[in-house]
């Protein structure tokens, strides 16, 4: 009973991702790059510095890395708690 | 992991540790140079932290790795690095004040292929150390919180 319904299901995934494939376009052209071109020829200037990589992580996104800072503390604080009986 | 491992292990963990820390700093200072950054630099350098203690034992290595310090170190790092946010708030939260402003990691960079100075990058550098503390104050207190808790345990069932 519920086999077909599954099948029918599959079918149709397996059509969108073939679709998607298709329609994909070609490796390392974005859609819309005007951002990127804009880091790209402004970042050096604007932050003086010479990782546009780190530029980006750093300056023009700080709040990811702030985030990514406060995982990190809420993990530390999270096994601080979880052993602080056995380690005591 | 009570008594540590052989002889040979621990003299090569005595030669090689320095380097690994160098390392680490090194990667953390320039990360607004070369690749790398807070990140990966502070998990170097808390790898030879995770190195000292599978070599010689927790027992050993609570005299130099302290837990209280290195929670300290860690809550430094966040702070320092939500105050270097909080600075540019004259602009804008995240604002980059330092760069091109001619002082300490202030001067220009040169637009194009250059070999790299250590002294721009503005808040990016100040970050990175920040970032860097933190994480690898946050890697040594897990790796030395987990150690310290399978010893007690192993101990608990041995009795």
């Amino acid at each position: 009973m519920k086999k077909p319904v599954f099948f029918i299901a599959f079918i149709f995934f397996l059509a969108f991702m073939v679709l998607a494939a298709i329609g994909m376009r070609p490796f390392g052209e974005p859609s819309i790059s005007n951002m990127d071109d804009y880091f790209i020829e402004n970042a050096q200037a604007e932050t003086a510095a010479n990782n546009v990589v780190t530029t980006i992580v750093f300056d023009y996104r700080g709040f990811d890395t702030l985030g990514e800072g406060t995982v990190l503390f809420t993990a530390v604080v999270g096994i601080v708690a979880l052993f602080r009986e056995v380690a005591k | 992991m009570i008594g540590g491992m052989s002889r040979i292990v621990r003299t090569m963990t005595t030669l090689i540790f320095g380097f690994i820390l160098v390392y680490g700093f090194y990667v953390i200072a320039h990360g607004h140079i070369s690749p790398g950054g807070g990140f990966q630099g502070g998990a170097i350098v808390a790898s030879a932290f995770a190195l000292l203690l599978v070599t010689y034992g927790t027992d050993q290595i609570q005299s130099y790795l302290s837990k209280d310090l290195l929670s300290i170190l860690e809550s430094t790092g966040l702070v320092l690095f939500i105050t270097f946010a909080f600075l540019g708030l004259g602009a804008t939260f995240f604002y980059n004040f330092v760069s091109n402003s001619g002082g300490l990691f202030g001067s220009p960079t040169t637009i194009g292929v250059n070999p790299g100075d250590l002294n721009t990058g503005g808040t990016i550098a100040l970050m990175n150390m920040a970032v860097g503390l933190e994480v690898l104050a946050a890697l040594g207190v897990i790796v030395l919180t987990m150690s310290v808790a399978a010893e007690t345990i192993q101990k608990k069932e041995k009795q």
